[in-house]
C-alpha cells in the first residue's frame, strides 16, 4: 500500500509537472500584433518588438539556457560574466561562513540561557527586540563598520542565522526532562560532562531544528544581501540579469536557488534524523 | 538498633503555602535502618513518601534535619546511594548496555572501556537482560526497562539502593517476576534497601520492616512493622503462612482508618519512638470480621 502510495504520487507530481509546463509553453508561444517599424530601426530591436515574441522566455528556452549553464558551470569571463557554479559557490560559501560562526555563537549563549533562568530572563527583552529586525536592516551599519561589503554580508547571514539556533537551543536545553538529571545527580556527574552525556544529547533533536530553520532563513537572506552588496553570488546574478534584461537566466537562477535550498534543508534533515531518538 | 547504618534524624519538609503561610508536609521523622535491612515505606499519595525517599537520594533537602548514612550527614546525592525511579529513567538514546555502562563509568572513572564493559554485562547478566545489551529502551517492555534500572543501580555497587515505586507501571504479572528478581539479588548482594510502595503484598513478601506512614500534610511514622514471615519466603506460598494476614490485616486496617485518624487519637506520639509491632506475633488479634468487611472495600 505504501509503495503503491508513493508510486501514485510521483505520478500526479509527473502529471503537475507536465500540465505546468504546457501551459507555459502555450502561453509564451503565442505572437502579439507587431508595429510597423523603420527597418533599421528594427534591426536595432529584439524579436519581441519585430516579431511579436513574447519577453517571457518558454520552458524551452529555459532549458536549453539551463543546458548551457550546466555543461559550463565554472566559467569566468570577468566580473559580469562568471558561470553559474561559481556564484553558487560563493553564495554558499557566504552562507557556510555566517552560519557556521552564528552556530558557534548561538548555541554555547543557548546553552547558557537553557540552564540558568537568571540568564533567560537577564537577556529575553534584548532577544525579543533583535529578533525581529529583518536582517537586511543590519545592512548598513554592517558596511559602515565593516567596510567590506563580502564580510558584510556573513554578517548579514550571521545575525539572521543566529536567533532561531539560539531560541531552540534554549528551549531544548529547558526542557530537558528532570528524570534523566536526576540521573545524572544520583551518578555524581560533573557539569561538563552532564552537558556533553546528557543534555546535549537530549537537546539535540530541538537544536537541529533550530539549526534547520536557521540555514533556510540563511539562504533566503543571501540572495536579497547579494543584491544589495553586489559582485559576487547568485543574488547578484539574479540583479545583473534582470539588468541585462535575461528573463531566461532569472528563471533558470530562481531555479537553482530553490534546488540549492532544498539540499541544504534535507542535510539538515538528515542530520536531525540522526540525534533524533524514539521514546 | 545497634548499628544505625541510616538514620533519619528529625527531618522536615516545609513548603510555602499562599499568603506566606508554609504547608509542613511531613516533620519531625525519625527512621533508623540497619545494614543489609530492606525497609517499606507504605502509605497513601501525598503522605510525603517520595519526598523522604528524594531526601534519602540527596535529590531534595530537607527543610530541617539531617540524614546520616554510614556515619556521615549526606550533602546531595552520592554514588552510594543508588535510585531506581518509578519511570525507569533510562537514557533513550543509549542502548541498554550503554546506560549501564554510563552508571558504571561515572563510580570508576579511570577504568578502561573493558572493565566497564565486564562490570555492567556481569548487572545486565544478573537481571536476567543477557543479549538484549544492543537495544535501546524504546525496543523494550516495561518490565525489561526497569530490569536496566535495576541493573544501572546495582552496577554501581551503591552502599544502598532506592526505590519508588518501582513496579507500580508494571502488569502483575512482570511485577511478580521481578519481586522475586529483588528479593533475589537483594538476599545474595546483601543490599541495604529502601522501597516505596501502597502495595501492601509487595511490602511484606520483600520487606524486613514496613514503616506506616500517616497522611499528610503533617504525616508522621506511625509504626514500623517487623515482619514476622520466615527470610526463606516463596511469593506463590506466603499467603499460606499463618501470621500472613495477622499483617497483611493489620496493615490494611492501617491504611483504611488508622492512618487518617492516628494523629488525632495519638496526641502523645513520640516520633523519636516509633513503636515496633508483629501482627500475630505479640498483642491481641485483630477482629477478622471488620477487616474482612473493610478488604472487600479497598477492592483488594
Amino acid at each position: 500500500m505504501a509503495r503503491s502510495l508513493t508510486f501514485r504520487a510521483a505520478f500526479v507530481s509527473i502529471l503537475i509537472f507536465a500540465a505546468f509546463i504546457l501551459a507555459w509553453h502555450l502561453s509564451t508561444r503565442g505572437t502579439s500584433a507587431v508595429q510597423q517599424m523603420d527597418p533599421e530601426y528594427a534591426k536595432l530591436m529584439g524579436i519581441t518588438a519585430t516579431q511579436g515574441k513574447s519577453a517571457m522566455p518558454g520552458p524551452l528556452d529555459v532549458g536549453q539556457k539551463l543546458w548551457e549553464h550546466l555543461k559550463r558551470p565554472f566559467y569566468d569571463n570577468g566580473p559580469n560574466d562568471k558561470g553559474v557554479g561559481i556564484q553558487l559557490a560563493f553564495s554558499i560559501a557566504r552562507v557556510a561562513l555566517g552560519y557556521l560562526l552564528a552556530v558557534l555563537v548561538a548555541i554555547p549563549i543557548g546553552f547558557l540561557i537553557g540552564m540558568s533562568p537568571l540568564m533567560s530572563r537577564a537577556l529575553d527583552p534584548f532577544i525579543q527586540v533583535l529578533k525581529p529586525i529583518s536582517p537586511l536592516a543590519w545592512m548598513p551599519l554592517a558596511l559602515y563598520t565593516i567596510k567590506d561589503s563580502s564580510l558584510s554580508a556573513i554578517f548579514v547571514i550571521f545575525i539572521c542565522s543566529l536567533w532561531p539556533m539560539m531560541i531552540n537551543t534554549a528551549f531544548g536545553v529547558a526542557s530537558v526532562r528532570k528524570e534523566w538529571l536526576n540521573v545524572a545527580r544520583t551518578l555524581e556527574v560533573g557539569t561538563l560532562r552532564r552537558a556533553f552525556t546528557v543534555i546535549l544529547p537530549a537537546a539535540a533533536p530541538t537544536i537541529v531544528t533550530g539549526m534547520r530553520i536557521s540555514i533556510g532563513i540563511a539562504w533566503l537572506v543571501i540572495v536579497a544581501a547579494e543584491m544589495l552588496v553586489g559582485g559576487t553570488g547568485i543574488g547578484y546574478f539574479v540583479w545583473n540579469e534582470w539588468n541585462n534584461l535575461s528573463i531566461t537566466n532569472v528563471i533558470n537562477a530562481i531555479l537553482l536557488i530553490g534546488l540549492v535550498g532544498m539540499v541544504l534543508d534535507q542535510v539538515l534533515a538528515f542530520a536531525g534524523r540522526m540525534v533524533t531518538f524514539p521514546e | 538498633m545497634a548499628e544505625k547504618f541510616i538514620s533519619l534524624e528529625g527531618i522536615a519538609k516545609r513548603y510555602p503555602a499562599p499568603g506566606g503561610a508554609t504547608t509542613t508536609i511531613f516533620e519531625n521523622l525519625w527512621l533508623a535502618m540497619n545494614r543489609g535491612e530492606f525497609t517499606c515505606v507504605i502509605g497513601h499519595s501525598g503522605c510525603g513518601k517520595t519526598t523522604v525517599l528524594n531526601i534519602l537520594a540527596g535529590l531534595d533537602a530537607p527543610t530541617e534535619g539531617t540524614v546520616i548514612v554510614d556515619n556521615l550527614a549526606i550533602e546531595g546525592p552520592s554514588l552510594d546511594r543508588a535510585v531506581i525511579f518509578q519511570g525507569h529513567s533510562l537514557l533513550p538514546w543509549r542502548t541498554v548496555m550503554g546506560n549501564v555502562a554510563y552508571a558504571v563509568s561515572s563510580k570508576w572513572r579511570r577504568w578502561s572501556a573493558a572493565q566497564v564493559r565486564t562490570q555492567a554485562q556481569k548487572f545486565i547478566d544478573l537481571v536476567g537482560l543477557t543479549g538484549s545489551e544492543h537495544k535501546h529502551p524504546a525496543e523494550l517492555s516495561g518490565g525489561m526497562k526497569q530490569r536496566v534500572g535495576i541493573a544501572r543501580a546495582l552496577s554501581i555497587q551503591p552502599k544502598m539502593m532506592l526505590m519508588d515505586e518501582p513496579f507500580s507501571a508494571l502488569d502483575a504479572l512482570t511485577r511478580g517476576t521481578l519481586q522475586d528478581e529483588v528479593r533475589r539479588i537483594c538476599q545474595e548482594t546483601g543490599q541495604t534497601t529502601f522501597m516505596i510502595t501502597h502495595d501492601v503484598d509487595e511490602a511484606i513478601y520483600l520487606a524486613d520492616r514496613i514503616v506506616l506512614m500517616t497522611n499528610g500534610p503533617g504525616a508522621v511514622m506511625a509504626e514500623i512493622v517487623e515482619n514476622p514471615l520466615p527470610k526463606e519466603r516463596e511469593r506463590t506460598e506466603i499467603h499460606k503462612h499463618p501470621l500472613y494476614y495477622a499483617v497483611r490485616n493489620h496493615i490494611i486496617d492501617f491504611l483504611v482508618t488508622r492512618s487518617r485518624t492516628f494523629v488525632s487519637q495519638t496526641p502523645d506520639f513520640d516520633p523519636r519512638r516509633v513503636p515496633v509491632v508483629r501482627p500475630g506475633v505479640d498483642g491481641p488479634p485483630l477482629d477478622p470480621d471488620s477487616t474482612v468487611i473493610r478488604l472487600a472495600s479497598l477492592g483488594h
